[in-house]
This record gives C-alpha cells, sequence and structure tokens, in this order.
C-alpha cells in the first residue's frame, strides 16, 4: 500500500531557550496508507493540534520531514500545502469567512489548490452542485446559499465546512476535535455526517477527538499520543474489539506522564 | 446658501474616492491604514509636478494613481514580509512619504493656478464651476464603483475578501494572504492618490501637509454612509460610502457656516470619530439606560 503521509522524526519546541521552553513533539514518526482512518487521542497539551498543525504547514517543525503522497511538503507554506488537504477546526468560526455567504464560500473552497484569476467567482452554474452537497447535510441548507454564514449555528458551520475541505477531494483530511464545540446531540449528527463523507470518498482521514468511545467507534485505526509520542496504535480487528475499559488500562500500562483528563474519562 | 452646498458636494465627492481607498482596507481587509496619510499627498504631488512640467493632466492623474499604487504595496510588504504589525507599517510609510513628496515637488507646495487641469479640461466644454467638479466626479466615483464590484465578484475578489474575513480559513483553502493584503492595500492606496490628485487640480495646489487627518475623515465618512445608507448589497455598500462623504463635507460646511473655526474642525472629526466607534461598546449599557427612562420602549437602534 503506498503511504499517503509520512511524518518522520518530528521535534517541534515552542520558545525554545527561554524559561518557557515547551518540548512538545519528541521525534515523532508516523505513516497514513492510502484509507486510513485514523482517531487521535491523548491528555490536554500531549500534542495532537500541534502534529495537525504541522501537517498543515501552519506551524514549521524544528527538525523532520513530512511527506504527502511521496513529495516532500516540509518547506511548503501553508497555504501551498492546501491543495492537498481538507481542514476542519476545533472552533467553528475558524472554518467559514462568516460575512460571506454559504455558495460563496463552497466557491472559495471549490478552487482550494487552483490559481484564482479574474473569472467570475460564483457562477451560476455552479449553484446546482452546491444544493446537491448541501442536500446531503440534511439540515435544509440547500435552500440557504444565500445566507451570510455568521448566521449559522456552529453544527451547521461544521457541517458545511465538512462539505468545503472535501468538495476538492484532499489527499488527506485533517479534524481536529471538530465536534467539541458542539452540544452533544450535534457533535454526533456532525460526527455521522464526518462517517459519510469519509467512507463515500475513500478519505485518508485524521481526526483529533477527546472523545474516547467516538475514538474507538469511527475509523479503522486508534492512535494515542502522549507527551508528543505515539505511544499506542491500533489497527484492524483489534481496534474493532476495544473497549474503553481497555484503552484505559493501556494509557496506564503504557505509565502516560500526562493525565487523562477528566472530560475524556467522560466521554 | 446653494453655493456652499454645491462646494461641499463637489468637494465631497472628490474625498469619497480617498474614502472608497479607506472603505477597501478598514472593511473589506480589515486593516486600518495609516499610509492613506502619506499616499493622498502623494498623488497631489505626483499630478502638481508634472503638470507644472507639462504633462497632460489625465495622464498625470493616471501617474499619481500608479504612485499610490507603489505606496500601498510598500505598506503591504513591510506588513506581510517584515511582519510589521500593521499600523506601525502604516505610520513607517506615512512618514517615509512626507520627505518622498517633498522630493518629488522639490519643495513644501506647488500651485496650479496657472496650470490646465482635467477641470478646466471640462470646463473647456461648457461645464464649468462646482458643476464641473460634480459631474466629474460622479462620473469616476461611478466608474470605480463598478469596477470595484466587478472585482469584488470575481475569483481574486472573493480571495481578498475572504482573508479580510477570517485569514486562517484563507489559507486553509489555498489561498495567498499575504498577496492578498498587498492587491488590497495597493489599491487603496491608488485610489487615495487618485483622490489627492483631483483635489490638487481643483484647489489649484499641492501642498506637504493637505494629508494631515485623511484617515479619520475617511473612518468618519465610512461611519456616516454606513449608519445612514447602508441596507444590503455590496453595490448599495460602494455607494453609501460615496454617500457618506459628501454628507460629512456638507455637515462640515454647515458648522463652519454656524460659526466653528476652521481649525477647530480636527477635534470635531475625532470626536465624532471616537463617539462612532464606541457606539458598539456602549449599546449594551445605552440599552438598559434608555429601558430606565422609557420602560416601555425595548428597543433602541
Ligand atoms: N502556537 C503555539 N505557540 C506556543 N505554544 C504552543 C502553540 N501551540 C501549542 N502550544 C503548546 O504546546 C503544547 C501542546 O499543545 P497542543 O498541541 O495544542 O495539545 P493538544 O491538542 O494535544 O491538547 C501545549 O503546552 C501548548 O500550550
Ligand atoms: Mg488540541
Amino acid at each position: 500500500m503506498s503511504k499517503v503521509l509520512e511524518l518522520k522524526n518530528i521535534e517541534k519546541t515552542f520558545y525554545a531557550g527561554t524559561v518557557n521552553e515547551n518540548y512538545v513533539i519528541k521525534n515523532l514518526s508516523l505513516d497514513l496508507e492510502d484509507g486510513d482512518y485514523v482517531t487521535v487521542i491523548g491528555g490536554n497539551g500531549a500534542g495532537k493540534s500541534t502534529m495537525l498543525n504541522i501537517i498543515s504547514g501552519a506551524l514549521l517543525p524544528d527538525s523532520g520531514s513530512v511527506t504527502i503522497d511521496g513529495e516532500d511538503v516540509t518547506k511548503l507554506k501553508e497555504y501551498q500545502r492546501a491543495k492537498y488537504l481538507g481542514r476542519v477546526f476545533q472552533d467553528p468560526r475558524l472554518g467559514t469567512a462568516t460575512n460571506m455567504s454559504i455558495a460563496e464560500n463552497m466557491a472559495i473552497a471549490n478552487r482550494r489548490g487552483k490559481n484564482r484569476g479574474l473569472k467570475w467567482g460564483l457562477p451560476k452554474s455552479e449553484e446546482a452542485e452546491y444544493k446537491e452537497l448541501l442536500s446531503i447535510l440534511d439540515l435544509g441548507l440547500e435552500n440557504r446559499l444565500d445566507a451570510k454564514m455568521g448566521l449559522l449555528s456552529g453544527g451547521q458551520r461544521q457541517a458545511v465546512t465538512l462539505l468545503m475541505a472535501t468538495i476538492q477531494r484532499p489527499k488527506i483530511l485533517l479534524l481536529d476535535e471538530h465536534t467539541a464545540a458542539l452540544d452533544p446531540k450535534t457533535a454526533a449528527k456532525v460526527l455521522e455526517i464526518t462517517d459519510k463523507i469519509v467512507t463515500q470518498n475513500k478519505l485518508t482521514t485524521v481526526m483529533i477527538t477527546h472523545n474516547m468511545r467516538d475514538a474507538i467507534k469511527h475509523g479503522n485505526r486508534l492512535v494515542m499520543l502522549d507527551a508528543g509520542r505515539v505511544i499506542l496504535d491500533i489497527r484492524g480487528e483489534e481496534k474493532q474489539n476495544l473497549t474503553v475499559d481497555q484503552l484505559l488500562k493501556k494509557f496506564e500500562h503504557l505509565g502516560g506522564e500526562s493525565t487523562l483528563s477528566d472530560r475524556m474519562l467522560l466521554g | 446658501m446653494i453655493n456652499i452646498i454645491l462646494g461641499a458636494v463637489s468637494l465631497g465627492l472628490l474625498w469619497a474616492i480617498m474614502t472608497t481607498g479607506v472603505f477597501l482596507t478598514y472593511r473589506v481587509l480589515d486593516y486600518a491604514d495609516l499610509s492613506v496619510e502619506g499616499s493622498i499627498v502623494m498623488g497631489a504631488a505626483i499630478v502638481a509636478k508634472l503638470i507644472t512640467s507639462g504633462v497632460n493632466p489625465v495622464i498625470a492623474t493616471v501617474i499619481a494613481f500608479a504612485g499610490g499604487l507603489v505606496a500601498g504595496t510598500v505598506t503591504g510588504l513591510l506588513n506581510t514580509k517584515l511582519k510589521i504589525p500593521s499600523l506601525l507599517a502604516g505610520i513607517l510609510t506615512m512618514i517615509a512619504l512626507y520627505s518622498v513628496n517633498i522630493r518629488i515637488m522639490g519643495k513644501a507646495n506647488i500651485t496650479l493656478l496657472k496650470s490646465e487641469t482635467v477641470f478646466t479640461m471640462i470646463e473647456a466644454i461648457g461645464l464649468d464651476g462646482n458643476i464641473g467638479v460634480i459631474v466629474l466626479a460622479v462620473v469616476v466615483n461611478a466608474a470605480i464603483a463598478f469596477a470595484l464590484y466587478w472585482f469584488f465578484g470575481t475569483e481574486l475578489g472573493c480571495a481578498v475578501r475572504a482573508t479580510g474575513d477570517n485569514e486562517k480559513m484563507a489559507r486553509a483553502q489555498g489561498i495567498n494572504t499575504d498577496t492578498m493584503k498587498i492587491l488590497a492595500l495597493a489599491l487603496s492606496n491608488g485610489l487615495v492618490a487618485l483622490s489627492g490628485a483631483l483635489i490638487a487640480q481643483d484647489q489649484s495646489y499641492a501642498d506637504v501637509s493637505m494629508g494631515q487627518g485623511a484617515i479619520v475623515i475617511g473612518l468618519a465618512s465610512v461611519i456616516i454612509g454606513e449608519v445612514l445608507f447602508y441596507r444590503g448589497n455590496f453595490m448599495n455598500r460602494l455607494v453609501s460610502v460615496v454617500l457618506g462623504a459628501v454628507v460629512y463635507r456638507i455637515i462640515i460646511a454647515l458648522v463652519i457656516e454656524m460659526g466653528m473655526r476652521p481649525t477647530d474642525l480636527k477635534l470635531f472629526t475625532a470626536i465624532t470619530v471616537a463617539i462612532c466607534l464606541a457606539l458598539p461598546t456602549f449599546k449594551p449599557q445605552l440599552k438598559t439606560a434608555v429601558a430606565k427612562i422609557m420602560p416601555h420602549k425595548r428597543e433602541v437602534k
């Protein structure tokens, strides 16, 4: 199988050489195979978001390399890597442009990785496609193409952001606790939509979650980060049969440096 | 009286071009750009120097616009490539332009009283005085509004808007946000310089200090326009900005007519803008205060 993502010996320290020095990612290596749907768990501050930010180029590693589908992208800027990546953030406000309409947001996403010139930014001919995609969400948004993004609820915004992240097929879909800011019912709905989009399009996906149950339920592979290292990487049948209890035991056994936060235990 | 109003309208329409530039940075890009104080003078300086050197006024005006593009690009590069905070980047360009503008003119001011200008050119076809200025300014403002309306509907224009709206989203969608900022700043300062070039030709002089307070006048005009006229789409918004600039000039003409000292104008404008900018902060308190005085009245708008 071909590797879609290769993180090799990634190191990241914040505020190096100051009293606030924070060694966050420690010689981290991780490979994703085509079609992998990996859930990532780990305590607060384990470095999960930092890892995702290093993949997306929002942060640069101190050393190590990031390779996407065989291309070394370590030096590429965030906007240059965007053509390979679909992203949804924890904060629903971050994924969309508030003062632009749903359709305009989707049109912008539809041009991810393409040259933007002086052609019309939102051609009428594309609206049918956006309507159809929005109807998949089953949130009634297909009739509100002209509504400003800022009028939507957090859950609706995350759902639209998911569509935007995948309207141009990404090589990797990066989800950083994208349901954490939502109420449980909405979170479940957005996760359901996520599963649907990922499986239908066979997307290689990294989904960070603070919820152990979700981490077990979704995807084909589970990775646990602790203090900037991968301490657990379970896949296949073993992953399917995993329980929250087993996961907790494994974590204790491995002697995680940080304690799993309360919200994770409750998850 | 009618002449005072006509004078205010013509001046307002010329300043409206600058206001549109300020609107681009302040509202579309969400960037308070102080370099406009220098670029408005730069437009005036370039046009005055070129016209007195015998260049055709129309060509001189276009070159002034180009000079503004360069000034805005410098601010954009300072901010995006050298990572200088936006306010400071604007101040640096503004200060630098002071020297540049004197170099362009060779002195602190140039008179155009005996020179041909775009306005003497249209006088020649029978439109003179304020009417001539108003006609020309309306045409220029309309052309700018249509051009911007079109531009911000294109893929590139949408990318600029997305950058101003949500930089993180823009980058995640593959938009080079640095380039978009530079582009918007260049365009904005180009319009501001164009405005300065026309104002200089209208007033028949260019002076190195004529830009003082321009940013505040621009902001006041943008806010007045939004409050009084903005109701919906982008075209309406562009028009509201122009009208805001005109209303601002009429207000100023009236308060001067009522006896305010011209030297107090900047204070007056600054206070007006401060109040407008503070309104959102005080809205909740205002609501409770009104509710106390008038319990039956629920909403304050
Ligand atoms: N951009 C940043 N600048 C400085 N410190 C950061 C930055 N991003 C993360 N950190 C620090 O790195 C550590 C790991 O953070 P993060 O990757 O967000 O953890 P997680 O997502 O696993 O909760 C934390 O101590 C955090 O404060
Ligand atoms: Mg995180």
